[in-house]
């Protein structure tokens, strides 16, 4: 055994350990124990039954899988407490499963009772190279060096590096195409003037007359459905920042921000249903204490109180729609949102 | 005996590769035998499993996010638009035979996957097998825990449900909280506004091409660096730096470990058959304006969410910015420090205890209580941000306040770390003094003996020379030494302050571990034993049965 590079006694005047003699010396691997396995020759045959056995299951449960494949309708379904579900997939996997897991127990119970189990030892070699090989490579890399002129020839090299450098650019700027850039998008959402609050999901205008006071109702702008038709990712992206919720609370609750005085219709509020925080809807409210609370982080905000944060990660109050009545008195924007809904964003000021 | 001559088609082979030279040196390597060792082999089965089901899906799913109205199979949704990802993925689940399956043991094998890697980093950690000449091998591993959290979270978010969108979103807000670059970031990420209709294609491409091959790279340079090192081993008789006890390759690793990949496999099919996860036909397809309550990410996201979810709501807005940090903090600020620290954890040990050997022998952790103690603190702060991401799930299952729940949260996260060390730290300290008692004194018998004059003594039994030697076989720990001020010419040392706060670290890196007995201090206990009757053999009269028998 070589002792070159292995744990020296003492490396460099930087490592901390001092070596005393060793209490005990070590008394070498210990004797080798033999398994009932390698003494009986019956229970060496029994672990080959087993092993065999294991293999052979597996063997047969592999072809029970492709019965089950053919055999089981595919919509037929098995309904045992927990354990219910499609019974095609169930049945095919547990064959499947098992089959696995056979092969590989099986495996794992001949190696750990049949084969040879005394223990071997094996030198290790230091990770680093040998002096003459260090010698070696550096005699050869000087000579590469030396060859090319790489060194001397002051000129290519600076020009080698400026091509090289410059390549990264095209790099870059060949990935400019992955998305349009930002301009105002976030700014602006597809609510304006005189637009209707229709409910999210009959599509319906909503009169006040509608909504009971403690009612909560997930509304959406007019003019969102029909961009269904026209484009389907214009109007999943417009949904994503236009969509509102509808509160009626009593007026004697209300608390209004200034400003905001006429931005309600007999204590109906409307305020963007996307969290300030990461931009989640929020969804969860509680009539009694006008909370609502965003389901992703638990960011709570006051809907009485112009939607500020009471509790959670959440930042800043959401930005609420100044509403109106329209001559056929359904509820509409008075404008579109004074501020941009949703996260926060680095120019959002 | 031995055949001078390969068959045949061995022959072919070896005209033309050589392949005796390779197998010559490796048929019969030596690996050390322990039930830890199996960790790192349950991730790279795992990582198999996930490319052999992955290129199933891949045969049925559509990567895009067309809309279409869903005819298939499965009558809830009929009729509902919904993009083509989704689409295809509950025709997978409920029109390709076996497809429920292979997705399920994707899922699952996804989930294994990165939970073995970070139990096998664990245990790297706690055993030090990081230490020279494996350092880089552990940067390298990290970076394939790093990698599969990123390709398990894309992959969550290809089949367009509505919890993977929910899931997109948090990320698109958190990205968009980046300083300076994060608007124009989101853009290029999701080509325009969330969602618009390009995510789905591109994280398709990184998640079946990109971050596998890098993963497949690493794993390939992973393995290759652990049979050129040779596996560590745990310190024993016969077991020393300089070789490597165990068993060969061919047979006895060839079956274990072969046969243990079809027990990983033959489980997550198992699982994949009977645990129903991620049930995407229940959400429905994503809306924006839509969310279910108690959303939960998959478990190795869940310590993240908790970071952001426990962060007080702080924002500034200055000259037309807004820096939001209640996300640039939890999100963009501590999730990356703290993986930074873990990546360069082996370097900044070795700077600190000034070790430049190569280690090959494992610690036990009790004998590293600081280092013990650092890995507690790492996994209790890990631990109590990824209970901040359930606190609703807390809050509702044992009817506590959520806001008592996320207070709690916001200061143990600071706190419990502390504790956690200086506990764990206490801990290996008095387990250290334990194993030293053991071999100063013996093993307790239970056996007690009265003498004529009335002493009630109990019998202590040596140890087995076996066992002492492998309590005894690890490094006396000493702070680094930084030498004096100044040389002997007056010179002052260079960089001294810094070299000032590496011996003050290393002070207390080592600062009350107890030292293992020299030899003269275990020769004057046995003295002082013998003397004293308090070790013995145990005759063969006294057996541990009778002297439970003596005292009932």
């Amino acid at each position: 055994m070589s002792d070159e590079n292995l744990p020296a006694v003492k490396a460099d005047e930087e490592h901390s350990q001092v070596q005393v003699a060793e209490p005990i010396p070590d008394p070498g691997i210990e004797p080798h124990e033999y398994r009932i396995t390698d003494i009986d020759p019956k229970a060496a045959d029994r672990v080959e039954r087993q092993v065999s056995a294991m293999f052979t299951l597996a063997g047969l449960l592999a072809l029970g899988s492709c019965v089950a494949y053919f055999a089981i309708p595919r919509d037929s379904t098995i309904a045992f407490g927990p354990l219910s579900g499609n019974a095609n997939n169930m049945i095919i996997g547990l064959c499947i499963g098992l089959a696995l897991f056979l092969l590989g127990a099986g495996a794992i119970q001949w190696a750990k009772k049949l084969m040879v189990d005394e223990e071997i030892s094996e030198d290790r070699h230091p990770a680093h190279s040998s002096p003459e090989q260090i010698a070696d490579i550096s005699d050869a890399f000087k000579q590469g060096v030396a060859e090319s002129g790489f060194t001397r020839r002051k000129l290519i090299r600076r020009g080698l590096f400026t091509g090289l450098g410059l390549l990264g650019l095209p790099a870059i700027v060949l990935l400019r195409d992955l998305g349009p850039l930002p301009g105002r998008a976030l700014f602006n959402t597809i609510w304006a003037k005189g637009i209707r609050v229709v409910n999210d999901v009959t599509d319906r205008p909503i009169k006040p007359s509608d909504m009971i006071v403690g009612q909560l109702v997930n509304a959406a702008p007019a003019n969102l459905a029909p961009l269904q038709e026209e484009s389907p990712v214009e109007y999943q992206n417009a949904k994503a920042k236009a969509a509102v919720i509808v509160v009626r609370i009593k007026p004697s609750e209300i608390r209004t921000p200034p400003g905001r005085e006429n931005w309600g219709v007999d204590g109906i509020l409307c305020y963007s249903k996307i969290c300030t925080h990461v931009g989640c809807p929020i969804s969860l409210y509680e009539q009694t204490t006008h909370h609502v609370l965003c389901p992703c982080h638990q960011s709570t905000f006051d809907l009485a109180d112009g939607a500020k944060v009471v509790f959670g990660p959440a930042a800043r109050p959401l930005p609420q729609l100044p509403l109106a009545v329209d001559a056929e008195g359904y509820l509409v924007a008075q404008s579109g949102f004074t501020e941009p809904v949703g996260p926060s964003f680095f120019e959002r000021g | 005996m031995s055949d001078k001559e390969f068959p045949p088609p061995v022959k072919y082979l070896d005209d033309r590769l050589g392949i005796a030279k390779i197998g010559r040196k490796n048929l019969r390597k030596v690996f050390p035998d322990h039930w830890s060792f199996m960790l790192g082999e349950i991730a790279l089965y795992s990582f198999i499993i996930l490319i052999l089901t992955g290129i199933f899906l891949t045969f049925w799913f559509k990567p895009s996010m067309g809309e279409v109205e869903y005819q298939g199979s499965y009558s809830l949704l009929k009729g509902l638009h919904m993009s083509e990802a989704y689409a295809s993925t509950l025709d997978i689940t409920f029109d390709v035979r076996g497809g429920l399956l292979m997705r399920q043991i994707h899922h699952w094998a996804a989930v294994l996957f990165i939970a073995a890697m970070m139990v096998h980093l664990l245990r790297i950690f706690f055993t030090g097998a990081f230490r020279k000449p494996r350092e880089l091998n552990w940067v390298i591993g990290f970076t394939m825990l790093f990698l599969g959290i990123i390709e398990g979270f894309i992959g969550y978010g290809l089949p367009d449900d509505l919890l993977s969108g929910t899931g997109l979103r948090i990320t698109q807000g958190m990205i968009g909280a980046s300083p300076v670059i994060g608007t124009y970031l989101n853009f290029f990420i999701f080509g325009g506004e969330f969602p618009g209709d390009d995510f789905v294609s591109r994280f398709f491409t990184i998640h079946v091409l990109l971050i596998p091959g890098l993963i497949l790279a690493l794993v390939t340079v992973h393995l290759f660096l652990v049979v050129y090192h040779k596996h560590t081993q745990y310190a024993g008789p016969g077991r020393t730096a300089k070789n490597v006890v165990g068993y060969p390759l061919f047979p006895v690793y060839t079956a274990k470990a072969g046969g243990f990949f079809f027990v990983v496999f033959g489980i997550t099919a198992l699982m994949g058959a009977l645990l129903q996860i991620n049930p995407v036909w229940l959400y429905g397809p994503y809306n924006p304006a839509e969310v279910t309550a108690g959303s939960q990410p998959d478990w190795y996201m869940g310590w993240l969410e908790g970071s952001v979810r426990i962060m007080p709501g702080f924002e500034s807005h200055f000259w037309g910015i807004t820096l939001s940090w209640n996300l640039i903090i939890p999100a963009l600020l501590i999730p990356p420090a703290f993986v930074t620290l873990v990546a360069l954890y082996p370097f900044i040990e070795g700077w600190i205890t000034g070790d430049k050997r190569e280690h090959h022998l494992l610690d036990r952790p009790r004998n590293m209580p600081t280092r013990t103690g650092i890995g507690a603190a790492f996994i209790t702060f890990y631990a109590l941000l990824w209970i901040g991401g359930g606190n609703d799930l807390i809050a509702t299952h044992f009817g506590l306040s959520l806001n008592n729940v996320t207070w709690f949260l916001r200061f143990a996260v600071f706190i419990g770390p502390v504790l956690a060390f200086w506990v764990v730290r206490r801990v290996a300290i008095s387990l250290q003094r334990a194993d030293n008692d053991r071999l100063m004194h013996g093993l307790e018998t239970g056996v007690i003996v009265r003498s004529p004059e009335g002493k009630y003594t109990e019998k202590h039994a040596p140890i087995s020379n076996y066992e002492a030697y492998s309590l005894t076989a690890h490094d006396r720990m000493l702070p680094l030494d930084i030498g004096p001020e100044t040389d002997d010419n007056g010179v002052r040392a260079p960089r001294r302050a810094l070299n000032k706060l590496r011996a003050r670290l290393s002070r207390f890196y080592y600062a009350d571990a107890i030292q293992k007995p020299t030899t003269h201090e275990l020769e004057a206990a046995h003295e002082h034993a013998h003397d004293s009757d308090e070790i013995h053999d145990i005759s063969e009269t006294e057996t541990y049965r009778e002297v439970t028998s003596d005292r009932s």
